[in-house]
């Protein structure tokens, strides 16, 4: 069996450590026998919108998320929406989970398109929401770092990834945090996400699995350095939010 | 005036109070002094008869302030130097006061102010220095200090209001921060390295410049030699790295130390300049600082002496003896300055015992996200074993798994005291054991050291 990772403008979306998320994802594979490969896909490389099993998309500066932005109205957007579509899964954080919302408002210029296949809008904000972000998910309780002023708001077709706990989620104020559509994850939990979240990594990897490998159960590995950070982490979150 | 002196007076009389306590003096003296006087940094500043150097950068500040320091007192100098990285505006004013008589007269004649990157702006407002020196700028503790991009426009406009008779000294290496002379109407010192057999071809995992600072087009490196310190140009616009006037024509790593050539006109016929600390990032510190020597008239060769006799700062591959072990202190804030010092340690081919702590309180990076941009990925293969502990001792734990470490050559300790006895015991007698932590782990860790009676027990940068 094998996965097959897109890492989504690594060079220009690789910010607060997202990159963990790639790792964890491969790591977690590998230990249970399944050949990873992770290819870039970026500004200027040729999208192969067949490929992909999962795609990754992280968060990153304003200069990097610009250029981004503009190349994804082009046929890389179109490849990416044909993709995920297709049944590929998907898990974009920060900057990378507005870019798959239908739009961006900025405070005084016009709307950036993003690439819609999330249903999600996000504005931006005044307040910037900095500090450690805990939530209640059906998939466990996830914790991580925000930091952000866009608020991102759902649409119908988008369900939340889970309620606040601790931090401000998806806008500050309706206590939500992250989407979840189909097989596409977006949210702001930076930390990296997924190697102390081990669940959602596991559920991820299934999601991309059974795109061209049909059902699939993971085996159960030992998780107790992973937990007692997701322990740690969470104590933490609690005591200094 | 008559406000500054009364501000000094107060500011020493607390320094002196807190001394006789027997507790370490850093900020709170100088916080006295700038509540009396706001402006008391600036006014005791323009007393100094040789003018102000501020130090500024992402990684490197501690050690080339300390070493133009040394260099400055070479040349007959007495330097005033914000030596530790406690609040930079009470820093400076207790610096000030510690070296000022009682009437406010500095005893110094220079200032060496180390400041940090997102304070700039707010220092070159109130004073003018003769010499400004940025040795780099990479990510770091993204929750206060947000985007290097932001960050670099912000002393770009801080720099491009300095005078012409401040000169700049800038890494030519670093992309962001060569762009920063842009603007500026004085001098401009640029430094970097020339020894086309350092570094290599592939980009760093790290992408802080991948992008031109001026036209944001993709820039091309020939060359690239630390995180995004390189040969590198702007195939669009044509921005390209800045001719160097202070640069190593060859540097030769060793365990302990670096050797330099310095390239062209009269200073290839001096000695080579020894760098008495291991890794290429304190070839690049001993650069910027014999290159803001040059910027204050002080001889290339002066500096190159003062250097070869330079002792470290705190966690700086600081070394100390306990229990018959060697333990070597790596302070880590970033994921370069994290690259660099693994880096420096791995090329000496050295199989390192660890004792490693991650905090996330203020001063570390409430966020630590940035270790999963850290390269674990080249140290885990050569780790014998990791003792980990600190605040966030299972983010840590997790990193090093993930980097391929075996779990069970990882072991968490929460408590300092029997995390440094338990990585002791994993040492052998007469061996290495490196400590690597953030700021304030380490100065926790320190403090245990201290009670165990194997380091001086109080802060001395």
């Amino acid at each position: 069996m094998d996965l097959r990772i897109a890492h989504l403008y690594p060079d220009l979306m690789s910010i607060y450590g997202d990159r963990g998320n790639v790792i964890a994802l491969s790591q977690r594979a590998r230990w249970r026998g399944i050949d990873v490969e992770v290819r870039p896909y970026t500004v200027g490389s040729a999208f192969d919108a067949a490929w992909p099993d999962l795609w990754f998309f992280g968060g990153g500066q304003d200069q990097g998320q610009d250029v981004v932005g503009a190349d994804l109205q082009g046929p890389h957007g179109e490849s990416l929406r044909r993709s995920i579509e297709g049944g590929a899964a998907a898990l974009s954080i920060c900057g990378g989970y507005q870019l798959l919302g239908h739009e961006y408002l900025p405070d005084d210029a016009p709307p950036i398109p993003g690439v819609g296949v999330m249903d999600v809008r996000t504005t931006a904000g005044k307040k910037r929401w900095v500090g450690n972000l805990l939530v209640e998910s059906e998939h466990g309780t996830l914790v991580g770092f925000e930091n952000h002023s866009g608020r991102t708001y759902l649409g119908p077709l988008a369900r939340p990834l889970g309620r606040v706990l601790v931090g401000g989620g998806n806008n500050g104020e309706d206590r939500t945090e992250g989407a979840i559509q189909g097989r596409t994850i977006g949210c702001y939990l930076h930390g990296s996400l997924l190697p102390k979240n081990p669940r959602l990594a596991d559920l991820l990897i299934t999601w991309a699995l059974e795109r061209r490998h049909g059902s699939v159960r993971l085996r159960a590995l030992d998780d107790s350095l992973e937990l007692a950070a997701h322990a740690q982490a969470t104590e933490v979150a609690r005591s200094r939010p | 005036m008559i406000r500054t002196a009364l501000a000094v007076v107060v500011g020493k009389a607390t320094r002196v109070a807190l001394t006789t306590l027997g507790r370490g003096a850093t900020a709170l003296p100088g916080l006295v002094t700038l509540t009396v006087d706001p402006d008391a940094v600036a006014r005791l500043s323009d007393r100094l008869a040789h003018g102000v150097v501020c130090v500024s950068g992402t990684n490197g500040k501690t050690t080339t302030s300390r070493m133009l320091a040394d260099i400055v007192r070479a040349a007959g100098w007495a330097p005033i130097h914000n030596r530790s990285g406690s609040n930079l505006d009470r820093g400076l004013a207790a610096a000030l006061l510690a070296s000022s008589t009682w009437s406010g007269s500095p005893a110094g004649d220079v200032g060496i102010y180390e400041v940090d990157e997102a304070s700039v702006p707010r220092v070159l407002a109130r004073v003018t220095p003769r010499v400004v020196v940025v040795t780099n700028l990479f990510r770091d503790q993204l929750d206060r200090y947000f985007e290097i991009d932001a960050l670099a426009r912000r002393m770009g406009a801080a720099i491009a209001g300095l005078p012409a008779s401040t000169a700049l000294v800038l890494n030519a290496d670093d992309p962001i921060v060569a762009q920063l002379a842009t603007g500026h109407r004085g001098q401009v010192i640029h430094f970097g390295v020339d020894d086309p057999s350092v570094g290599g071809a592939v980009p760093q995992a790290i992408s802080d410049a991948t992008r031109c600072p001026r036209c944001r087009e993709p820039l091309a490196y020939e060359r690239v030699i630390l995180a995004h310190e390189g040969v590198w140009s702007c195939p669009a616009c044509g921005l390209a790295r800045p001719d160097r006037d202070v640069a190593a024509s060859s540097v030769a790593l060793g365990a302990d130390s670096s050797t330099l050539r310095l390239a062209g006109g009269v200073q290839s016929v001096i000695d080579p300049v020894v760098v008495p600390l291991p890794g290429l990032y304190n070839a690049y510190n001993a650069l910027a600082a014999i290159a803001a020597a040059r910027a204050l008239g002080i001889a290339t060769q002066t500096a190159s002496r003062a250097i070869a006799s330079f002792r470290p700062a705190f966690g700086r591959q600081e070394t100390v003896s306990a229990a018959g072990r060697t333990i070597r202190l790596l302070l880590v804030k970033n994921p370069a300055g994290f690259n660099a010092a693994i880096g420096a340690l791995l090329e000496t081919g050295r199989r390192p015992r660890l004792l490693a702590a991650l905090n996330d309180r203020d001063a570390d990076g409430r966020d630590v996200s940035w270790i999963w941009d850290a390269d674990f990925e080249l140290l885990a293969p050569a780790v014998e074993h990791a003792v980990v502990t600190g605040i966030r001792s299972g983010d840590l734990a997790v990193r090093f798994k993930y980097a391929g470490l075996e779990p069970g050559r990882i072991e968490v300790v929460a408590d300092g005291r029997v995390a440094i006895d338990r990585a002791l015991a994993l040492t052998p007698e007469g061996g290495e054991l490196v400590l690597v932590a953030t700021y304030t782990a380490m100065q926790d860790l320190r403090a245990v050291l201290a009670a165990m009676g194997h380091v001086a027990p109080f802060w001395e940068d």
